[in-house]
């Protein structure tokens, strides 16, 4: 018998009595919640930043990261052309600082929701030293219930909650950011 | 024979580092507090705790159709399948999808059950270089030891031992023990790794059935570097680790960093769904003990478990013992209830190692009754003749005393004459393991019988 076919037939053998599944609430907030304010404080809370700032992108990202040297956005918002998907993942391991526009955020937590379409490349957003990460303050939703809620979202073939930048505290609790991957994480606010 | 492992003698030579106790215990007991903040500012705390209850025993009560619903999706999304009876199993499918790929170099995030396996000696011994990428796991795989903690595998060590481990290791400086040091120059040391690997793994928190996709909550982004720059991705998965919906993620990840850190969320909740074009993604389902764990009644809830933590964080034992004492992939209250599943006799002390407390059991986020269940473990290995001589003894004495009234008030009698009386040598005797780190209590001048006739005399009825 097939290792498949083995485990399957055991567990069917061994497999407690039926318990039903719950339904499960959306946990609304109270009436009259400020979810902007509340992604803010989710956001400085991880060791992100969020900025409400006008005017052309690059002068913005410029004003964030004066040194970098190499930029690539994922989003014609940044200028020059988008990140070519298909290109080789590991061609990105100098960028300095990555573009990309997130589907929504969650106020709760101060995550963003970052697919590969979004990335172009999805390493963009590890190997990046820096992310920047344009959000539309009108597409928050409360919580982690509302969020996986969404019809559609989930269906990317890779997509992630991102709330701040990388970080570790594994040696003696000290908290660093900036572990593996993206060393700061900035959610610049603006309506595509 | 396996050896028993005496998780008493071990927990000795971890309490002798003095300052190194000092800061484990106080380390995760700040854990546990950042934990009771994040529980408490959430209302529906205890519903959450319920509800993710209700879903572990709904989805372990049709495991079978849940794997199948997972496979038939994810084979759908373009992931390769397999299935692995036990370690071994898994070893050899890992081992052979690399060797078909002429993979030499694995670039791996943390995972409990490649530990669990023993994957790593095994691929090792096979030629294929294996690294570790999350900080902890790799100071841990640098200093040849296993993770001492499943959330923060290297928490036993203080940044003296690290810089140890890394200066002849890694080469940094020995001198150097900044924290923000060490941590730069791992990532700088496992970045070229990331750049060139053939092939990444994971483990994985959920498995959704609904979509197929594989769920890594993360800090480092190092999971994710794993995944996205190989041109294959393995991911590890217990069959435990199954839930049926996308929305059911929002009670467990709602749930998991609260309780495993205090933090809302982990830096990274990561859904890897599809390989992207041109990778090779593979799923290993892995039972190693965990079908025969759900047919037992007084156990199979243990499979709930999200591997959060919490448990060790606030178990007095854990945090006075530390990780590595318990001589198991799983340590701490956790551990205690699901290593004897693998190995009645080599973990038949562990069940031993607590005081029933029940901290662990109310801070379990999927409510397992994780005290209960260590008691019964007790009788188990009682019934099993698995006790240690000296405990039998003890346990077949105490027995008799605490059964018959009289004998229990003589007992208490001399008990009280004899601490008094007796010589130190005699009281803290080799076989007293209580009175090894404490001080018996004076014995009060009365026993509560003796105080009750005395001052509560049954009254006669009106």
């Amino acid at each position: 018998m097939s290792a498949r076919d083995d485990i399957l037939a055991r567990i069917r053998a061994n497999q407690p009595a039926a318990v039903p599944m719950p339904e499960v609430p959306a946990f609304d907030p109270p009436a009259g919640s400020d979810l902007l304010d509340q992604f803010k404080a989710g956001v400085a809370r991880m060791g992100g930043k969020v900025v409400e700032a006008t005017g052309p992108l690059d002068r913005i990202v410029r004003k964030l990261h004066p040194g970098a040297k190499r930029v690539c956005s994922a989003t014609v918002e940044g200028g020059g052309p988008p990140l070519e998907a298909g290109i080789a993942p590991s061609s990105l391991h100098d960028v300095d600082v990555g573009i990309v526009r997130a589907r929504f955020g969650v106020a709760e937590t101060g995550s963003v929701w970052l697919t590969e379409a979004d990335f172009g490349v999805s390493a963009l957003g590890f190997l990046s030293q820096h992310l920047v990460v344009l959000l539309d303050p009108s597409a928050i939703v409360a919580n982690m219930h509302h969020a996986y809620r969404l019809r559609g979202a989930f269906d990317a073939g890779y997509g992630v909650f991102m709330t701040g930048p990388s970080a570790t505290a594994d040696i003696e609790g000290v908290l660093i950011h900036g572990a593996q991957g993206i060393r700061s994480l900035v959610v610049v606010l603006r309506a595509p | 024979m396996t050896k028993r492992i005496d998780h008493s003698e071990a927990a000795s030579k971890f309490i002798a580092a003095k300052d190194h106790v000092e800061f484990h215990d106080r380390r995760l007991w700040d854990l546990r507090g950042k934990r009771d903040r994040e529980s408490g500012a959430l209302p529906e705390w205890e519903s959450l705790r319920t509800l993710a209850s209700q879903v572990k025993e709904h989805t372990l009560t049709h495991l079978a159709a849940y794997l199948e619903e997972f496979e038939a999706n994810a084979t759908a999304n373009g992931a390769i399948v397999h299935w692995a009876r036990d370690a071994a199993e898994h070893n050899q499918v890992v081992h052979g999808i690399l060797a078909a790929r002429g993979a030499r170099v694995l670039v791996k995030s943390k995972s409990m059950l490649t530990d669990e396996c023993g994957m790593r000696p095994f691929l090792e011994a096979r030629g294929i270089e294996v690294m570790e990428t999350d900080l902890g796991e790799r100071i841990q795989q640098l200093d040849g030891e296993p993770p001492s903690h499943i959330v923060v595998p290297a928490v036993h060590k203080l940044r003296g031992d690290v810089a140890r481990v890394f200066s002849s290791t890694i080469g940094t400086d020995a001198g150097n023990s900044d924290v923000h040091y060490l941590a730069e120059s791992q990532r700088a040391h496992t970045r070229p790794y990331f750049l060139r690997a053939d092939a990444g793994m994971t483990g994985a928190n959920f498995a959704i059935a609904e979509t197929g996709a594989v769920v890594v909550c993360t800090n480092e982004g190092n999971a994710d570097l794993s995944v996205h720059l190989p041109p294959l991705y393995i991911a590890s998965v217990g069959i435990e680790k199954v839930i049926p919906k996308v929305e059911h993620l929002g009670i467990f990840v709602r749930m998991l960093s609260r309780s495993a850190l205090g933090s809302p969320i982990t830096q990274l909740t990561s859904h890897f769904r599809r390989p992207r074009p041109g990778q090779e993604m593979h799923i290993v389902l892995v039972d190693n003990g965990r079908v025969e764990r759900l047919g037992m009644a007084d156990f199979w809830s243990s499979l709930k478990c999200i591997r959060c933590g919490a448990c060790m964080n606030t178990c007095p034992v854990y945090r006075r013992s530390g990780g590595l004492s318990y001589g198991a992939t799983y340590s701490g209250p956790i551990g205690v209830i699901i290593d004897p599943t693998f190995n009645l006799r080599k973990f038949s002390s562990l069940p031993f190692a607590s005081t029933l407390n029940g901290s662990c059991t109310s801070v379990c986020p999927v409510r397992i009754d994780i005290h209960d269940q260590i008691y019964k473990w007790r009788q188990v290995i009682a019934a099993r003749n698995q006790l240690p001589i000296v405990k039998q003894e003890a346990m077949r004495a105490a027995g008799k005393v605490l059964g018959s009234p009289r004998l229990y008030r003589a007992a208490a009698r001399a008990t009280a004459t004899g601490l008094a009386q007796l010589p130190r040598a005699l009281v803290y005797n080799p076989l007293n393991a209580w009175g090894r780190q404490r001080e018996v209590p004076d014995a009060p001048a009365q026993t509560f019988r003796e105080w009750y006739l005395e001052n509560r005399k049954p009254r006669k009825k009106p």
